[in-house]
């Protein structure tokens, strides 16, 4: 099975269009917004649905994606402890 | 009347090749929209990662602007008059299919057709007015009187206008730079005219 | 530039088909929100603001045939015959018909019913209503995300400058699509409640439904109390697609630029018809771009606690309430609020208050990041 950090580093550069962007160029801890990989508003909100499409999990407080959407690892202890499928 | 303003320069965008009043920019050997746009984009070495981001429309835009911009410089005021057909018929098109399953954001975001005006605001710094028509023709009256009051009236000191459509697949751009700096007349007819000879191969 | 009056206008909206029903509503307070449930986009209930539909077919019904139309087709169309119905000498051989509209007919693209494929587009939706009519010159379409309403009155006073037209109706609708609600839904920016423009515990917007229409003119009508546009200026962020600028920076522009053409300053406009959607970003950076424009003591409302956010008719519709405001000497209460929620002090007009006003501005914002600001000056004998 392939590792939950590479397929979440693939699903965010397909899903969000990040063009000539390969998962190693994308940091486990680096940041995911403002100087790191500068994504915006509309991509966190591209982020929700992901969780929701690939993962079950519904985050209905927008606000709630700030603390998750940190980082690739942050993202992917959030989703290891709340998937559900 | 003295005309007082001229159509500095022009661009056109269609069936795989781009153009402006001196030369041809870029030609492909297709002309289906995506690897068009992407070839064009690596052409110019943009260099702007937003623009795999945008949707047809903006990108269409934005690659028409900034030939247009890279030769005479935007001032933050230039202001943009845009025109199409479709209005934002193509994106719709998909945001429309994304509701089956899950609504997409980022392809809402562009179901406005003056988004693209606000994608080149932003890459060129414009804080200027903005327009967005729809018409099912190109309306050469309507640009010409809008674009001439707003620079009577000092709204705006230049303005980049014209056509952006997009539907099906299909696209076909035109837009001028109109100002005071002498070159063509603006002109209905003279904005008629460029924007009817189809595919016209510039001569030197 | 050439003064624009305006002259009659009708608003067709969950309020009330007519302009006296709308206003007798803003008036007494009442709003068009309901609590609306479409499971098949969003679990959560939300309000907006929505026309009934036999209710809009029985009074279409007087004037065509209900089948042939879509329903913001005829929601246009009893908006525009008001207006010609008082004005029967009205040439429309020289009256521009410009019609202001976000999304048009989009509903079509789910459910086209019977209607041709075409007819979703926006300019085919010009046509039905210049048909209807026998408007001759062709319709000018105004799609400019939430400004185009009050977009379509700057471009009739700058196409009047132009020479080209003396008169026009300017027409500003949009529907609560299904298409609207997904993506507004998607951006997580539906209020749970009816919206609360600039309260503290705001937290999204509350769509609504409606079609505006008004007759404008460069010659004054031989009446004692009129209103005139007297200056128009639009002008971006230059900073985000979807999010305003935080410090409100292209309205402030606007503002300024509207301020200059009409030759007055801040301290002299008597009342401020304001955007006011409800959503975090959008009150808080109107609030800095007032401030920052010295407008933080002018009385303002938001209509959005009435209407929900029309969309494409929004900026057209405060502008026409706007204008009875000035006529009427009244000031209508801001809907919905409590307590300041901004960054900025600003007066919210809390109770309905007879005051004469001699200019006042509306302002507008959207998505594109696109602002507007128009003056309108009151001339009473």
């Amino acid at each position: 099975m392939k590792n939950l950090h590479t397929e979440l580093k693939e699903s965010i550069i397909e899903q969000l269009n990040l063009e000539d962007m390969e998962p190693a160029d994308i940091g486990n801890e680096e940041p995911l917004f403002g100087d790191g990989l500068g994504l915006d508003s509309i991509d966190a909100l591209e982020l929700i649905v992901l969780l929701e499409k690939d993962y079950g999990i519904k985050l209905t407080d927008p606000t709630q994606g700030k603390e998750i959407f940190v980082s690739i690892d942050r993202m992917a202890t959030y989703i290891e402890e709340n998937r559900t499928k | 009347m003295p005309n007082q303003f001229y159509i500095q320069d022009w661009i056109k965008i269609k069936n795989g090749a781009i153009f402006n009043s001196e030369e041809s920019v870029f030609a492909f050997s297709e002309d289906e929209l995506n690897p068009f746009l992407k070839a064009a984009y690596d052409n110019l070495k943009l260099e702007y990662p937003k623009f795999h981001k945008m949707d047809g429309l903006s990108k269409l835009g934005i690659l028409a602007s900034e030939i247009i911009f890279r030769k005479n410089k935007a001032t933050k005021d230039t202001a943009l008059v845009f025109s199409n057909n479709a209005s934002s018929l193509e994106t719709d098109r998909q945001f429309q299919d994304s509701t089956k399953t899950f609504a997409s954001p980022s392809l809402f975001v562009y179901t406005l057709p003056n988004i693209v005006l606000g994608e080149i605001s932003i890459k060129f710094k414009l804080q200027s007015e903005n327009a967005f028509f729809i018409s099912e023709n190109f309306n050469a009256e309507l640009l010409q009187s809008y674009t001439e009051s707003l620079l009577l009236s000092e709204k705006a000191p230049e303005v980049l206008c014209g056509w952006l459509d997009l539907q099906n697949g299909e696209y076909d751009v035109f837009l001028c730079l109109v100002s005071k700096e002498k070159n063509i007349p603006f002109s209905e007819e003279n904005l008629k005219k460029i924007y009817c000879a189809e595919n016209e191969k510039p001569t030197h | 530039m050439k003064n624009l009056y305006l002259l009659d206008d009708a608003i067709i909206s969950p309020l009330g088909f007519s302009i006296e029903e709308n206003i007798q509503a803003i008036r007494e307070g009442r709003s068009g929100l309901k609590l609306q449930q479409k499971p098949e986009i969003t679990e959560n209930p939300f309000f907006a603001g929505i026309i009934d539909e036999s209710l809009l077919n029985q009074t279409f019904s007087e004037i065509g045939a209900t089948e042939d139309f879509t329903k913001l087709e005829k929601m246009i169309l009893l908006a525009v015959k008001q207006i010609l119905d008082k004005n029967i000498n009205l040439d429309l051989t020289e009256t521009a018909l410009i019609i202001a509209t976000t999304k048009g007919n989009i509903n079509l693209l789910k459910e086209p019913g019977d209607f041709p494929e075409n007819r979703l587009k926006l300019g085919q939706l010009g046509k039905v209503v210049a048909n209807f009519f026998g408007f001759i010159q062709t319709p000018i379409i105004v799609s400019n995300a939430c400004i185009s309403g009050g977009l379509g009155l700057a471009v009739a006073r700058r196409l009047c400058d132009s020479g080209k037209i003396k008169n026009a109706i300017v027409v500003g609708a949009d529907l609560v699509s299904d298409f609207v609600i997904s993506g507004f839904n998607s951006f997580q920016a539906l209020s749970a409640e009816a919206c609360r423009p600039f309260s503290k515990d705001r937290d999204g917007i509350s769509l609504g439904e409606a079609a505006a229409a008004i007759l404008v003119s460069t010659e004054k009508p031989k009446i004692s109390g009129v209103i005139n546009l007297i200056g128009d200026a639009s002008a971006n962020d230059a900073n985000h697609i979807s999010g305003p600028s935080r410090t409100g920076k292209g309205l402030y522009k606007s503002i300024q630029k509207v301020l200059k053409e009409a030759s007055i300053s801040s301290e002299e406009i008597g009342f401020l018809s304001a955007h006011g959607t409800a959503t975090v970003y959008n009150d808080e950076m109107e609030s800095m771009a007032f401030h920052r424009s010295g407008l933080e003591e002018t009385p303002l409302h938001s209509l959005k606690g009435f209407y929900g956010h029309t969309l494409g008719a929004s900026a057209l519709i405060e502008s026409i309430i706007t204008k009875h405001s000035m006529l009427n000497n009244e000031l209508f209460a801001s809907k919905n609020f409590g307590e300041l929620g901004v960054s900025k002090p600003l007066n919210v007009i809390r109770e309905n208050q007879k005051q004469e006003i001699s200019y006042a501005l509306k302002t507008a914002s959207g998505f594109g990041g696109c602002n507007l600001a128009l003056i309108f000056k009151a001339e009473k004998k």
